[in-house]
């Protein structure tokens, strides 16, 4: 019987304290309170707030990217980069046989239409983006622009690729006052694979010859201080650490003004990982976010880690993690199994966050800059 | 973020209404719906094919019946099957005879291989057995670290040495023999799938310590990659049943459906939550809806008897029946849902809620106000609203912080919550309700046939006077 009561009160009070909160919002109007009110039930996707999209940076001082130093070169010689068609063979399997498929036959059929629906949604590509591909393609062939198979996995590859080059992609690293480290924040759900990112990222930025400082923000989950310390004396960086279950935010600080301190270049701050829905867990981010700010350092890249294996809740973590940390950019993990990473086009279609970095393989070299030509020909190739 | 698959349903059967009987095109229509929400879900294009294909079958020919909704009907029908599919024999553990009874853990890098063999170790203590725990990941940096710290915070046992993971794990073995230890739980590297020696090293420790269970731990978010994955492990290791991980995200889990069709092994557990107990056998039932996206009444229920204090709820509900619900209940009541986690996750959970409410964006400091508005009212002006009158709007606004409209909106929003409380009172109570909930013997039991499917009996039906439903 008590149950009932719970249930009863549950369902009660959320319902009523939920209504009485529209219906003072709506009152209230837009003027009040946070900017991130947006009318319930509007479409398309929620705003970030205009900081999180602007990037002045760039238009106002070129950022330098690969510094054509003495470093560079050596740089190059140690991680021959790996091609993404290489890499990507497993994922290549399993289209292939579709793309074939359509290709053998000698028109464009409702058959073909179905190979290449199911090849889209098996790449994670979603519902949405491929009722939206397929849609354009099929008005151009009623038009008679688009004759043969060829022709129409030619224009989907292109459409495909325009999806995805708006954007630039290239890690923002501004040169300024010695004692002015840039900072790379690393966010992300649990075990997409944030610190081995850092271990990467760090390691490469060494051999660019920038001097790194690794900050263990991951306070809760257990040894992923130790996690990172691995890595920072594989690379030769600094590490900072605080104590298990202490404040990311403060060790972070840390790390930033000791960076500051030493005249380090670059902090790569790790957070722990943490599911999107979790508003606590959201709220001790936005903090992290906002403190990280405030010390002698200048946060030009916040990196959201996904593993290519996620499915159509990628969008949504990109959604509230942009919302909270003003993401700068994606990078997508584990992109060398069975994966194949779809849901990238949501992603910058519908959030405009770029992909910057992508991991195929486990070693150092093989974390690259995003490709979307690339990706998408070895998605496509046979 | 995503149409509810009832909201999917609406359009399609406000034309099919006064039918008698769903024709095959119909049938087709509601049939695409029902394959985008799976998909939406997560669900392999490959199965969704198929689980739509058997539904068809059962809902050609359905009768629409006057009485009850026809989008209904076909949800039950969805939701039956995929409560089948995930459900069937559920994993029971026997022991060995001749213990320890060894578990092996397989998984993807990052599906949680290791706090699940911490969160199964502390599982298989609460069944008042004696796990020892065996490091055998020696890849990745500190993964052994990580298990010992687990170890220690559920006081269990872990053996590890470096060098060989094979040889480590069968060390275990003899380790978990000599110490009399009856269960081991051995965690292994994580891999891709595709990583042919990686594969090669998880088959020879399989080989060396013989498990009698192996697991694969998948992560909820998994996408399409879900099936490929358990075929690799499911061929290489013959998995005996899964480990859902990360539950508590709002993914729609369609993962979970796509491995239980393709390899056909139970899903066993499911993790719920970082510490280290969020660890449960696994509801197929509660899946099913949580895939169409139905809410998830029973996990509502379940944080709702946490957080609740019993004994004030059930007095402030049976008030709330009797139409003496105060605002002072309302106050108190309000502060333990802030403990039952944010509204915004909570209005997510409850099934049947209306659109403008599913898509708000409810932020708990908007809560603050409203508190500030009803403390600053005296104890008999929150007894009985209807006294405030223009001078006592006046003090109230200026002791709040707020404006006297917003203290009108509130009092008269109260008043409608009061009257909406009073009628549901009524009908849970059977004294004039339509639709009973059925709700006797066993309360929850009773409860769980009432949601399954996610029905919320008579929900959303139940608030025609709230303003917005007006707009």
């Amino acid at each position: 019987m008590p149950t009932i009561y719970l249930v009863l009160i549950a369902v009660a009070i959320v319902f009523g304290v939920s209504v009485l909160l529209i219906s003072r919002k709506r009152a209230v109007g837009p003027a009040d309170r946070s900017p991130a009110i947006t009318v319930p039930g509007a479409p398309g996707p929620i705003p970030t707030t205009p900081a999180a999209v602007a990037e002045p940076a760039v238009v106002a001082e070129p950022a330098v990217v690969a510094e054509p130093a003495a470093g560079t070169d050596e740089g190059i010689e140690i991680f021959e980069r790996p091609r993404f068609r290489d890499r990507m063979s497993k994922s290549r399997a399993v289209l292939a046989g579709v793309f074939s498929g359509v290709r053998s036959r000698s028109g464009i059929t409702a058959e073909t239409w179905d190979d290449l629906e199911e090849a889209l949604l098996r790449a994670d590509v979603g519902v949405r983006v491929t009722d939206e591909l397929l849609n354009g393609l099929r008005a151009r062939v009623a038009s008679k622009e688009i004759a043969d198979p060829e022709a129409l996995l030619a224009a989907l590859q292109a459409d495909m690729i325009g999806r995805l080059s708006a954007n630039e992609r290239a890690l923002r690293f501004e040169p300024g006052e010695p004692d002015e480290p840039n900072v790379w924040l690393f966010v992300g759900v649990n075990g997409v694979g944030k610190t081995t990112t850092i271990g990467k990222v760090g390691a490469q930025q060494r051999q660019l010859g920038r001097s790194v400082l690794m900050a263990a923000g991951d306070t809760f989950r257990a040894a992923a201080a130790e996690q990172l310390g691995t890595w920072a004396q594989r690379s030769g960086s600094e590490l900072v650490r605080g104590s298990e279950g202490g404040d990311p935010s403060a060790v972070i600080f840390d790390g930033i003004e000791s960076a500051s301190a030493r005249h380090i270049d670059l902090v790569l701050a790790d957070t722990a990982g943490r599911l999107h829905n979790k508003t606590n867990l959201m709220e001790e981010l936005r903090k992290v976010r906002r403190v990280a700010a405030k010390g002698r350092g200048r946060v030009t890249e916040v990196l959201l880690v996904i593993d290519a294996t996620t499915g159509q809740n990628g969008l949504a973590q990109a959604r509230q993690f942009g919302e909270v940390t003003e993401v700068t950019g994606v990078v997508l993990t584990k992109l060398d199994g069975s994966a194949k990473g779809g849901i990238v086009f949501a992603i910058e279609t519908e959030l405009g966050l770029p992909v910057k970095l992508v991991g195929l393989g486990e070693s150092i070299g093989d974390l690259v800059e995003f490709d979307p030509t690339e990706f998408i020909e070895a998605l496509f190739s046979e | 973020m995503f149409d509810t698959l009832s909201d999917r349903f609406d359009g399609i059967f406000k034309r099919l209404r006064g039918k008698g009987r769903l024709t095959e095109s119909d049938v087709d229509e509601v049939l695409r719906e029902i394959r985008t929400a799976l998909l939406e879900a997560d669900v392999n294009v490959a199965v969704a094919r198929r689980v739509v294909e058997r539904i068809r079958e059962q809902a050609v020919g359905v009768t629409l019946s006057q009485a009850l909704d026809p989008s209904q009907q076909v949800i039950k029908i969805v939701s039956n099957e995929l409560t089948n599919i995930l459900g069937g024999q559920t994993l029971k553990i026997t022991y060995a005879s001749r213990p320890p009874t060894v578990v092996l853990m397989a998984g993807l890098q990052g599906s949680g291989k290791t706090t699940n063999s911490a969160k199964l170790a502390r599982w298989f203590k609460s069944q008042g057995r004696h796990p020892l725990l065996v490091g055998a990941d020696l890849q990745r940096p500190a993964a052994v670290e990580q298990l010992r710290v687990l170890g220690r915070q559920i006081d269990v046992p872990v053996f590890s040495e470096p060098g060989d993971p094979v040889s480590t794990a069968a060390r275990g073995l003899a380790e978990a023999r000599r110490l009399g230890r009856d269960v081991l739980i051995v965690d292994t590297a994580g891999r891709l799938a595709i990583d042919a020696d990686m594969m090669t090293q998880v088959r020879q420790i399989s080989e060396a310590i013989q498990p009698d269970y192996t697991f694969l731990v998948i992560d909820a978010m998994t996408g399409q990659d879900a099936v490929s994955v358990a075929e690799a492990f499911h061929q290489t290791l013959a998995i005996d049943g899964v480990i859902l991980s990360k539950l508590d995200g709002d993914a729609r889990g369609g993962a979970a459906l796509s491995v239980k069709e393709v390899i056909g092994r139970p899903i066993a557990f499911a993790s719920t939550g970082e510490k280290l107990d969020a660890f449960e056998q696994f509801h197929p039932d509660r899946m099913a809806g949580r895939i169409l996206g139905m809410g998830d009444v029973l996990t509502l229920i379940e944080q709702a008897e946490q957080a609740f204090e019993k004994d004030s709820a059930a007095e402030a509900a049976q008030r709330m029946m009797d139409g003496e619900f105060t605002l002072d209940d309302f106050l108190d009541q309000m502060q333990q849902l802030k403990k039952m986690g944010p509204l915004s996750g909570l209005l997510g959970m409850m099934p049947g809620m209306p659109k403008e409410l599913k898509g708000a964006k409810i932020d708990d400091d908007d809560l603050k106000p409203i508190e500030a508005i009803i403390r600053s009212m005296t104890a008999q002006e929150r007894r009985k609203p209807e006294i405030i009158n223009g001078s006592r709007r006046n003090r109230i606004a200026a002791g709040s912080g707020t404006s006297v409209g917003e203290i009108n909106r509130l009092v008269k929003q109260f008043s409608e919550m009061q009257k909406m409380m009073k009628r549901m009172g009524g009908m849970s109570m059977g004294k004039k309700g339509k639709k009973k909930m059925p709700m006797m013997p066993g309360g929850l039991g009773g409860l769980k046939g009432a949601m399954q499917g996610g029905l919320p009996a008579g929900l959303p039906e139940g608030f025609p006077d709230m303003p917005f439903n007006k707009r």
